[in-house]
């Protein structure tokens, strides 16, 4: 298990590796210089503030020169300067971390907590009409746009009802833990709304196929009671793929990030990354991005793990 | 009863207010966020809109389009004694500035604002690594000299009529800034703006910034050592939604009660919120100098010929457009002077909607033969081009739409092209690869000369490192000779003569086709006072200590 975990860990490092040199050159193929938008708008930047800027930015070297000398100086632990923020990365990244491993966070236990037990809800039911509704719930949710949801839920309870504020992280001056919590709640909900469909509907095909198991059937036979044949047996045995998915939703959540984050104000990670690239922040929206792909990686190997937990037939040397 | 625990902690959420703030606080919404409130390191809109109220500019065009001194005591003037001309040697003239700095300045941690600090800012202005945007002002400046701690003496390398046009020049706190100049290439990193942006002593305007949530929030407090009229209220939070709906969406359910035309929601969006809600807020449209245009390729096979771009501007019923997409609360405009300059001509020539006109003057130029719906040419050549402007500005695609609609009435075919701002301004336009037109917006001081525009000097080329905004390619000498002459001239009479050319000039040229001058709409509370639009690049929030609530 440790050499598969460290072989694995090996492998994530050479795809962050692959990964930070087409971010880098990706954002450096983007048309538009950062110092051309600033010399469009600035119409008394002359030629040589130009080429000053693009100097002290480091923009006059060629782009394969540029990542080799980030590269280096990140090996030694400097990710660089934002060139926005004029902050170092880690600094100007921090907070936006923190915020939106929160709303992730949030979004992730309580989609898995909802959606598992509704999946299984509907597959006990099935064909009923609690079936129905979970599956209309649930097609409704995948299918639904991010942007609209975010946008009908900030007129619903923001600015009709007038429950939860409509954006922002905080009311200023009014801090505590309910103010956080108020300012949270429709993020998480409508990221959380996004994100149980597609595990809910798994968990309802998957638990439907464990509940025709013959040992379903002869846990039935033994007269286990149906709550210990649904959540002992038959949930158990269900939930494999489903982990599988969950994990790797983990990643998808991440961009689910980016469009809740900017309808909700809501400085995080992902508008982050947004802005940095579109203003042309190597720095920032490399290590962004980076660690975007990090997350993957990790939702994946947490996948892998999570099968040999559930399944005591698989283990990995 | 687990249910019910829930429940319970939901209503109790619920129940907690949305809006603690009274009115003696003012939140602003904005749908963008300053980097940094470094007043040198970038210009942006809401930047500067911010800084307003924590740091004064030397001067500003005030709302009634006069030049005012905010942080000296009088705008130096031949008349007055204060402005001299200088000989600078070579027969070269020159001009030299007194100013005095107002005594009261103090920056907010009791450290007074002196001579000292501005000749520490033309220091950090002139410097190549300094990392400042535009250092272009303090270049001209041959040198400067502190008389006394509240007065200096600016020598600068030429006289032009604006020569005591320093609206926008900001100060900065040498005592705090110095420090982190001991290595300029990383002045920018290390400055106090950067590092601790909530340090006092970097203000000295009404109000100093008490605390920054990047991304989110700036919260701003009174200054203690404020020599001007006390302001009203005791804290203003300007808040940032990046998405209008979401900016929108705020203002309706309280959690902002200001959004104002500079930095705010667009025109059409204020429009839309006014027809919603009329009565729920006070709306405040101010038309402003902000010029919307079609810059032309002039290189363009069709398109270099005059006559095509006056048949383009006449068969364009821009009053409609005022009319049905801005509920026609933007002018047209004739030229690229906006008629509330006091530079602008009524007698130039104007290009009513009238395609039977358009047509004419199409078939004369050699586009009579029509093919499919389009002209061609004697050579076969269809008569069609790209209109390129910035994707996502719901406004501007109407207006495309509806130009590319009517120029298909007399057989032009303009084919939509949308792009994202860093392409469109950055790459688009700076590198002149827009094949046809361009549409896009600028706004000016009051008395703004066109050089970087229309000279022929400034066209974006790799040889003069992309330099000028001349975006159109357009050459003409004797504009040329206006513009340096316009700059020139100090007799305000004798300049009027060399505009009313210069616009003839322009609207006979067409290098762009003009087509309105641009409205900014402010949202309002009903209890807010005070709020003065300037309609220039001078944003309302300089006299922030005038706003107060009914």
């Amino acid at each position: 298990m440790m050499r598969f975990v460290v072989v694995r860990a090996f492998e994530s490092l050479v795809v962050l590796a692959l990964m930070s040199f087409v971010v880098y050159a990706l954002i450096g193929l983007m048309p538009g210089d950062p110092i051309d938008i600033m010399l469009a708008g600035d119409p008394n930047m002359t030629p040589e503030d130009r080429e000053r800027l693009r100097q002290l930015f480091g923009l006059h070297l060629p782009i394969w020169e540029r990542y080799g000398n980030w590269l280096v100086a990140a090996i030694g632990g400097d990710f660089g300067f934002s060139r926005t923020f004029n902050r170092p990365v880690l600094e100007v990244m921090a907070p936006n971390l923190g915020r939106t491993a929160l709303l992730m966070m949030s979004s992730f236990v309580l989609s898995v907590a909802i959606a598992i037990p509704l999946g299984l809800a509907a597959a006990v039911r099935q064909r009923r009409l609690a079936d129905y509704g979970i599956n209309l719930f649930c097609f409704a949710g995948k299918s639904v746009p991010p942007f609209w949801l975010a946008l009908m839920l900030i007129l619903v309870f923001a600015v009709e009802l007038n429950w939860f504020p409509a954006g922002g992280i905080e009311t200023v001056g009014a801090s505590g833990i309910v103010d956080r919590v108020r300012h949270l709640a429709l993020p998480v909900a409508c990221l959380t709304l996004l994100n149980l469909a597609s595990v809910a509907r798994l968990m309802r095909a998957e638990a439907i196929g464990a509940l025709r198991q013959d040992y379903v059937r002869t846990a039935r036979a033994k007269g286990l009671a149906e709550r210990r044949v649904i959540w002992g047996h038959a949930m158990r045995n269900a939930l494999n793929p489903v982990v599988t998915v969950i994990a790797l939703e983990f990643g998808t959540l991440f961009s689910g990030a980016l469009i809740t984050e900017t309808v909700f104000a809501y400085p995080g990670m992902g508008k982050m990354i947004y802005d940095a690239i579109l203003g042309n922040d190597y720095n920032l929206a490399l290590i962004g991005l980076l660690f975007a792909t990090l997350l993957v990686l990790v939702g994946n190997l947490a996948a892998d793990l999570g099968y040999a937990a559930l399944d005591p037939r698989i283990s990995y040397r | 009863m687990r249910l019910g625990r829930i429940a319970l902690a939901a209503a109790l959420l619920a129940a907690a207010p949305v809006k603690a703030e009274t009115r003696d606080t003012l939140t602003i919404g904005l749908s963008t966020f300053p980097p940094s409130l470094h007043p040198l390191t970038g210009a942006e809109l809401v930047r500067s809109y911010i800084l307003a109220m924590v740091a004064r500019p030397l001067m500003a065009f005030d709302p009634d389009w006069k030049l005012v001194c905010l942080l000296c005591t009088a705008v130096p003037t031949f008349a007055n004694g204060l402005a001299r001309e200088i000989d600078l040697g070579g027969g070269k003239k020159g001009v030299a500035l007194t100013i005095a700095i107002q005594p009261g300045a103090t920056w907010g941690d009791g450290t007074p604002v002196t001579a000292k600090d501005v000749i520490f800012t033309n220091r950090v202005n002139r410097h190549p690594l300094s990392g400042v945007v535009s250092g272009e002002f303090d270049r001209r400046v041959v040198k400067i000299e502190a008389k006394d701690d509240k007065t200096f003496v600016l020598h600068i390398d030429r006289i032009t009529f604006d020569y005591n046009n320093l609206a926008g020049y900001r100060v900065l706190p040498a005592h705090l800034e110095e420090k982190a100049f001991a290595a300029p290439q990383d002045y920018a990193k290390r400055s106090t703006y950067e590092t601790n942006p909530a340090e006092r002593g970097l203000y000295f305007g009404p109000y100093r910034v008490a605390e920054i949530v990047a991304g989110a929030h700036v919260v701003l407090v009174p200054n203690e050592t404020w020599f001007g009229k006390k302001p009203f209220f005791k804290r203003i939070v300007l808040r940032a939604f990046e998405n209008t709906a979401a900016l929108e969406a705020n203002l309706l359910a309280g959690g902002v009660d200001f959004i104002p035309g500079e930095g705010g929601l667009t025109l059409d969006q204020v429009i839309a919120l006014e027809a919603r809600h009329p009565k729920r807020f006070r709306y405040l449209y101010k038309t402003t100098t902000s010029y919307s245009h079609l810059d032309v390729n002039l290189e363009h096979p069709a398109l270099k010929d005059r006559r095509v771009r006056q048949a383009l501007l006449l068969a364009a019923d821009r009053e409609a457009i005022a009319r049905q997409i801005y509920a026609g609360k933007v002018s047209v405009a004739h030229s690229s002077v906006n008629p509330l300059q006091w530079m602008a001509a009524a007698d130039i020539r104007r290009y009513e909607f009238d395609p039977a006109a358009a047509k004419r003057l199409l078939d004369e130029a050699g586009w009579s033969e029509m093919k499919g719906g389009v002209r061609h040419n004697a050579e076969g050549e269809r008569l069609a081009f790209t209109l390129a402007s910035v994707a996502g500005i719901k406004a501007n695609e109407l207006v495309m739409t509806v130009l590319a609609a009517q120029w298909r009435q007399v057989g032009v075919d303009a084919r939509i092209r949308g792009q994202p701002a860093r392409v469109f301004f950055g790459d688009t336009l700076q590198r002149r690869k827009f094949d046809g037109l361009a549409f896009f917006a600028w706004i000016v001081s009051p008395e703004s000369v066109p050089r970087t525009i229309v000279h022929s000097s400034m066209i974006p080329a790799a040889a003069n490192g992309w330099q000028g905004q001349n975006f159109t390619g357009y050459r003409n000498p004797e504009m040329d000779t206006l513009i340096d002459g316009i700059e020139r001239e100090l007799d305000r009479e004798k300049r009027r003569a060399l505009w009313h050319r210069y616009q003839e000039i322009y609207a006979q040229d067409l290098p762009a086709l003009p087509m309105f001058f641009g409205t900014v709409g402010f949202v309002m509370p009903l209890w807010l006072e005070g709020v003065r639009p300037t309609g220039h690049s001078a944003t309302s929030s300089i006299w922030v200590e005038e706003w107060k609530a009914k």
